[in-house]
């Protein structure tokens, strides 16, 4: 269904002048310094009013983010996509409180090329800032309107004029209007002003209070939610075949008779892109093992398997210095340096990536669960030599992403199977190891620090170097895509640019908060990927703030200082002290139990970006010397993410990254062989299972009324794992720095007793 | 005795029931009383082990480091940590259930504990336990203990056991009670037991074999206690020496035979049996199932050159030298006659099966092993597949690698039945297991005895 | 093939290969969502569902083995409307991120429920090994449990 009134042509003047704007802004980057989604994929909308706040710089059109219906309910529009995040609801708070309606009365409409602002990728925990911040502002710039026209209905003063949060405008004499009226007398399709009056944060009804998720319920039921639960009448089933892994493709493949099995309706071929077809999921299922016994060879060069870290620093390097500050300082009484490193891990999304796909009348549908509606739009189209207007893609949901996982490329597998089989509905979906082996990895990355402490226990020089490939490759033409390289005449490939500081992407929080003197921070930037990889929840922030939290802690106990007194000698952000000290007070970090060679105590900090959500983790472990085994008994974590919209999905999500993030730290590492990937499954891949997790987590919220939004989606990765590796530092004095801390590792490293 | 040879001859008889009638039953009473004192004491004195007296748990820093290490290693090799730690247990701290014919029996706590676990034993207390089966407190051990195999051990080898055992984390329990069939409970039984089966000394390297075979022996036949499984056993449980290692039962499993009886359709060789034992999987052979998951888990752990001399000796055992060549014969699958004669089996193991061990499937397309090679479709008892498909499988290593899910829940015997009918069909050149109705009843049975 | 396969109370006699595992069918034929595709291989647990009372993986639980026996999903529990003890739990707690794992987690806890009505922390932790999460959100599900359980929450020492 098409939007009435937002044409194309206005839509396709926005996004095409993207590109040149985009450009012209990178090179100053105080102009951009926040970019949209984090700075990942596309160059993003058109800055038209730069005034405004949010996406209403690039939309600055109330109706593009809002409607009022007659009978005076709303529909939000926001660009971004629900990922499991909790955005839908958050948005639904933010809007339901600036418009002072109740939520029920609020439907929210995510990323839909068709009828959804194109605010560029859900990512880099940018949600709240660009979308939050735009439909708060547009929502008060409605309730403005709306209390404006029932001044001029009245005759009064607009500033005696309420709203009673139940859908009526109400003068003081008892006089009210309720919106649907007033809305049909008046058009939305005005710019935003920047300073329309936001409602008093005291006075808050919805937003900063918990609402119970709007989705979760169905989830619980059966409810038809995910990509992978559509059902579209004719609607057929593909897979697509590949080699096991990026890199190989199968010797020869039987199409013709794995066409002549039964229920296949039909092979697609494309070059040397192959999908199969058929009525029922086993039927094509089926075919496709018939077609993988053949045999597979590699085709592109072979992996690295000697050592990462000699692999990552052998490869030609662009170096971007992101701090170089001289500072007087005293001289260095002791010195630390070290060595921290993560190999490649993987998003192992629990749904492997799917996509349905329907082109009918000329014009593709195309339903993903991608990050990236927009540039799968934009480059699907291009895939498949199709003008944008006439391809439409839609947000639905899909399993948990952390990042770029299949759901790009699925989303060109489908459209190329589908417009090969106009008028019936395609749903493809990855198999599992197609997931595990075409997926594009979190890089392996390595730092090295040298810091130094002066006579009065403060930090007197600070050194930090990360080699990293980019991790900002998500497709935004078709030669991104698996699919771009294979069909007959192959797209070409765009060479990856880093996403410039403060978002950054391999040398993201490599900058310390702490206000420390002398500072040395380089990127060494690795634009040839010897695997594939792109963008993986908190990207450089999880290795760089492990490192640095590290380096604090070993820094705090060669001179003798509790790690979080040493912290907090160096902050000065009230906000990041906040944290910390919350964290810690709930932690009884004063009383802990001192480290015993099996019990320990660590705890980590970081500012995501340092531009984004604060949070502070502590934890207790318990380390069996006999296995190597590290049981984490609890995590109290603290979090600023400024005005909450909803506290609830804060913690969450805050959780859920350190759970997630001790699963990276503690077991992940993809492995392969110089001809392909070996982790193919989960028994190649094994995360975290409810007997590795911890005792108990507790996350509490400090709230910042009034103050911009953060998002706290990648806020914990980074202060958890440096957390871990303090307490178990803590707890057996041995310092480990090479992720993943295994106990085979940890084992190792404790000797025999 | 009369003329037909019948020594209760009426006569006899008749005499015999007129001396009863004139016995005095008080005398013999007591004459039986006196005699049955006797035997009773002769018993004990037979039986009798002394208590030895306890010492003061040792610090941890009167051992050297190397000692520690050295027991480590042999602990590693003697596979201590998986009868004495239980699921949700301590490590070492005892309270396992182990399934016998016999009943169950708990590990016991063998942590420095002085209460409940072994702090408060001497070395010599130690040594004894090992080698003779007797705890310090003069109790006999049952052979759960495998003392027949430790008797072998060298006394430098079993104090630097002591040294890594004394360094252990102290944690006390309260021991769980035995629920043996009864009489076995009674203890001073297991004197004439170790009279029969316990025999030997320490291992004396041979002469006319190398250093590497000679190391390999003396951990197979001593800590290693491989026999202990893969021996069969009377109905005293006892091993039979005259077939050492032709095949044996653990826990509900059947080990095969380690010997020239070895039914794999490969042959072993000595990389490969090292490859096996150190990673849990080899690529001619199958995954380490059953209570080989956690032998190759330890022996992961402990030194490459011991492991590699287990790998010398036991291809010793099995016939094979240095420089056997892996057989590179086609392997059996038949699928088409398979699904002729076994429909319902075939038709499952589509269904559950094929996902990982169909041609096509990733795990196959990967390079894991075809079915065939692994030793459980070969043996001549059903056994070991139906526990797989029952339990599954978990990775050997502890971390990633060769994983495969229980069917207990999703599949009836007679199912089972079905499948394990189809693979051996499939897969082998072998007669049929008959009754495997019956073999999946048992196995479900047996796994739910502790 | 026809086969009548009894689902949530309900018989259902349907059209497929026997080797059909009954994950696709309970997905395409039935249009019952719970059930999700995650590996087809047993190793996450976003498949499970109960038969006759026991948790299994419907992703590798062949049709041809179903005939007669009791198949229960999510969509047996209970409806938004009228969630069971354990979705009401869910719900409470706000067990749920991406929520793809969460209907595999509902059918292999209710397992448990349905056999111990008072399990250990330690018995639902090594139950509920079978299935995977990658959001981290396990000590939600955890709560939830603990919560349908009748135990006290053992957070905020």
């Amino acid at each position: 269904m098409r939007s009435e009134s937002l044409s194309w042509s206005r839509r396709d003047l926005l996004t095409a002048g993207g590109l040149v704007v985009a450009f012209s802004c990178l090179s100053s980057s105080r102009a951009f310094s926040q970019l949209a989604g984090g700075g990942e994929g596309g160059a993003g909308s058109k800055v038209v009013a730069p005034n405004l706040p949010g996406s209403l710089k690039s939309f600055p059109l109330l109706d593009a983010w809002i409607r009022i219906d007659p009978e005076g309910r709303a529909t939000v529009f926001t660009g971004k996509a629900e990922l499991g995040q909790g955005i839908a609801t958050a948005l639904w708070q933010v809007a339901a409180e600036e418009l002072d309606l109740p939520a029920a009365r609020v439907e929210i409409v995510t990323a839909d090329s068709a009828r959804t602002p194109d605010e560029g990728v859900t990512s880099g925990s940018h949600s709240m800032q660009d979308s939050g911040t735009a439909i708060a502002n547009a929502a008060a710039n409605v309730r403005m309107l709306l209390v404006a026209e029932a001044a001029k209905l009245w005759e009064i003063e607009v500033a005696q004029i309420t709203t009673d949060g139940l859908g009526a405008v109400v003068a003081p004499d008892g006089r009210h209007a309720d919106y649907g009226t007033l809305a049909s007398k008046l058009s939305l399709h005005v710019s935003a002003i920047e300073d329309a009056p936001r409602r008093d944060p005291n006075r808050y009804r919805t937003m900063g209070r918990t609402l119970p998720r709007r989705d979760i319920p169905a989830k619980l039921t059966g409810g038809a939610i995910y990509v992978q639960d559509m059902r579209l009448p004719g609607m057929l089933h593909a897979r697509v075949v590949r080699g096991p892994s990026v890199g190989t493709a199968l010797k020869e493949a039987d199409f013709d008779a794995a066409g002549r099995m039964p229920g296949v309706v039909k092979i697609v071929r494309n070059g040397k892109f192959a999908a199969i077809v058929a009525r029922s999921e086993w039927q094509a299922i089926a075919a496709l093992r018939f077609l993988q016994r053949r045999p597979w060879q590699r085709v592109e060069r072979p992996l690295p398997v000697d050592s990462f870290v000699d692999a990552l620093k052998r490869l030609p390097t662009r170096d971007i210095v992101v701090l170089d500050t001289h500072d007087p300082a005293g001289p260095a009484i002791h010195s630390v340096s070290a060595r921290y490193s993560r190999p490649w891990i993987c998003h192992g999304s629990i749904g492997p990536s799917c996509s349905v796909a329907l082109f009918a009348h000329g014009e593709m549908t195309i339903w993903s669960h991608s990050q990236s509606i927009f540039d799968v739009h934009r480059a699907v189209a291009e895939l498949i030599s199709l003008p944008p207007d006439k391809v439409r893609c839609i947000h639905v949901q899909g399993s948990g992403c952390y990042g770029q996982n299949g759901a790009d490329d699925v989303s060109a597998d489908a459209a190329l199977v589908a417009i090969a089989m106009p008028d019936t509905p395609i749903r493809l979906q990855w198999m599992r190891e197609q997931e595990f082996g075409w997926e594009p990895l979190g890089p392996a990355m390595v730092t090295e620090l040298e810091a130094s402490i002066g006579a009065d226990g403060k930090i007197v020089a600070w050194k930090h170097e990360v080699w990293s490939n980019p991790h900002n490759n998500r497709p935004i033409d078709a030669g991104g895509y698996l699919a771009g390289q294979e069909v007959t005449t192959p797209f070409p490939i765009r060479a990856v640019e880093p996403i410039p500081m403060p978002e950054g992407d391999g040398d993201r929080n490599s900058n310390p908060l702490y206000a420390l003197p002398n500072m040395r921070v380089i990127y060494h930037f690795l634009p040839d990927m010897p695997l594939r990889v792109s963008a993986l929840r908190s990207l450089g922030a999880h290795v760089n703030v492990f490192s640095i939290e590290s380096m604090m802690d070993e820094l705090a106990r060669a001179s003798g200082q509790d790690p979080l007194a040493f912290r907090l000698a160096h902050m000065q952000d009230p906000r990041a002290r906040a944290v910390m000290t919350e964290a810690t007070n709930r932690f009884g970090w004063a009383k802990r139990v001192p480290g015993d060679g099996r019990h320990g105590c660590g705890m980590g900090f970081a500012r995501y970006k340092n531009i984004g959500a604060y949070c502070a983790t502590v934890m207790e472990i318990e380390l069996e010397r006999e296995t190597g085994r590290i049981t984490v008994r609890r995590v109290e974590a603290a979090v600023d993410a400024g005005q909450p919209a909803s506290i609830d999905g804060i913690r969450n999500q805050v959780e859920g990254g350190i759970v997630q993030s001790l699963s990276w730290t503690t077991r992940e590492s993809v492995a392969f062989d110089d001809n392909h990937r070996t982790s193919f499954d989960w028994s190649g891949y094994p995360i975290s299972r409810f007997s590795d997790v911890p005792g108990g987590v507790n996350v509490h919220v400090l709230p910042q009324p009034g103050l911009p939004f953060l998002g706290a989606g990648e806020a914990a990765q980074g202060p958890t794992a440096a957390a871990l590796a303090n307490a178990l530092a803590d707890a057996s004095g041995v310092r480990l720095r090479e992720m993943p801390l295994t106990p085979d590792k940890v084992k190792t490293a404790l000797g025999a007793i | 005795m009369d003329t037909s040879g019948n020594i209760f001859s009426e006569k006899v008889r008749r005499s015999l029931v007129e001396r009863l009638r004139y016995l005095n039953y008080k005398r013999v009473l007591v004459y039986g009383l006196v005699g049955a004192g006797l035997c009773a004491l002769l018993v004990l004195a037979l039986t009798y082990r002394h208590p030895i007296v306890v010492v003061a748990r040792p610090e941890q820093a009167s051992f050297s480091p190397e000692a520690v290490e050295k027991g480590a290693a042999l602990a590693r090799i003697g596979d201590c940590s998986t009868c004495h730690t239980a699921d949700d247990g301590g490590p070492f701290a005892g309270g396992r259930p182990l399934a016998t014919p016999f009943g169950t029996l708990f590990s016991t706590n063998i942590t420095p504990d002085e209460g409940t676990g072994i702090g408060s034993w001497s070395p010599a207390a130690f040594r004894r336990a090992m080698r003779s089966g007797v705890s310090r407190d003069g109790k006999h051990l049952y052979p759960a203990l495998p003392y027949e195999h430790f008797i072998h051990a060298t006394d430098a080898d079993l104090d630097a056991l002591y040294a890594f055992f004394m360094t252990r984390r102290a944690i006390a329990t309260t021991q769980p009670v035995n629920r043996l069939y009864p009489p076995l409970g009674f203890r001073p039984l297991l004197a004439g037991w170790k009279m029969l089966f316990l025999h030997g000394g320490i291992w004396q390297p041979r002469n006319d074999r190398s250093a590497e075979w000679n190391r390999g022996a003396y951990l197979v036949e001593g800590f290693g206690h491989c026999g202990a499984c893969h021996t069969p056993r009377n109905i005293a449980g006892g091993e039979i020496a005259a077939h050492a290692y032709a095949g044996g039962w653990a826990e509900g499993w059947y080990a095969p035979p380690i010997n020239g009886q070895n039914p794999a359709a490969r042959d072993w060789t000595i990389d490969s049996l090292y490859t096996y034992l150190r990673t849990g999987i080899d690529m001619n052979h199958a995954a380490a199932a059953g209570p080989m998951g956690p032998v190759t888990y330890n022996l992961a752990r402990a030194p490459a050159s011991d492991v590699h001399a287990i790998a010398v000796y036991v291809a010793s055992l099995m016939g094979k030298t240095q420089n056997a060549e892996v057989g590179t014969a086609p392997l059996t699958e038949h699928p088409n006659d398979a699904a002729q004669d076994h429909p319902i089996g075939a038709t499952l193991f589509a269904g559950a099966c094929s996902g990982c061990h169909g041609p096509g499937a990733p795990m196959m397309t990967q390079g894991r092993p075809l079915l065939s090679l692994g030793s459980a479709v070969q043996e001549a008892e059903p056994r070991d597949v139906v526990q797989i498909i029952l339990h599954g499988l978990k990775s050997p290593m502890g971390g990633s690698g060769p994983y495969m899910p229980a069917f207990a829940d999703s599949f009836t015997d007679s199912q089972i039945a079905e499948i394990a009918g189809y693979l051996r069909s499939r897969y082998t050149d072998h007669p049929a297991w008959p009754k495997l109705n019956e073999a999946a009843a048992q196995a479900r049975e047996e796994g739910g005895q502790p | 093939m026809t086969i009548t396969l009894h689902v949530n109370g309900r018989d259902h006699t349907l059209e497929a290969d026997p080797s059909t595992p009954l994950l696709y069918v309970l997905r395409d034929d039935l249009e019952l969502n719970g059930a999700k595709y995650g590996c087809g291989l047993g190793q996450c647990g976003a498949c499970t569902v109960q038969v006759d009372g026991r948790a299994v993986f419907s992703c590798l639980t062949p049709i041809a083995a179903l005939e007669g026996r009791q198949i229960r999903t999510v969509e047996g529990l209970g409806t938004v409307d009228q969630p069971s003890r354990l979705q009401a739990a869910f719900l409470t707690e706000q067990a749920a991120q991406c929520g793809y794992c969460i209907a595999g987690m509902i059918m292999r806890a209710q397992a448990l429920l349905d056999e111990k009505q008072h399990p250990t922390e330690a018995d639902i932790r090594s139950h509920m090994d079978a299935n995977l999460c990658r959001c981290g959100t396990h000590m939600r599900i955890l709560r939830a449990i603990r919560r349908a359980a009748g135990l006290p929450s053992t957070e905020g020492f």
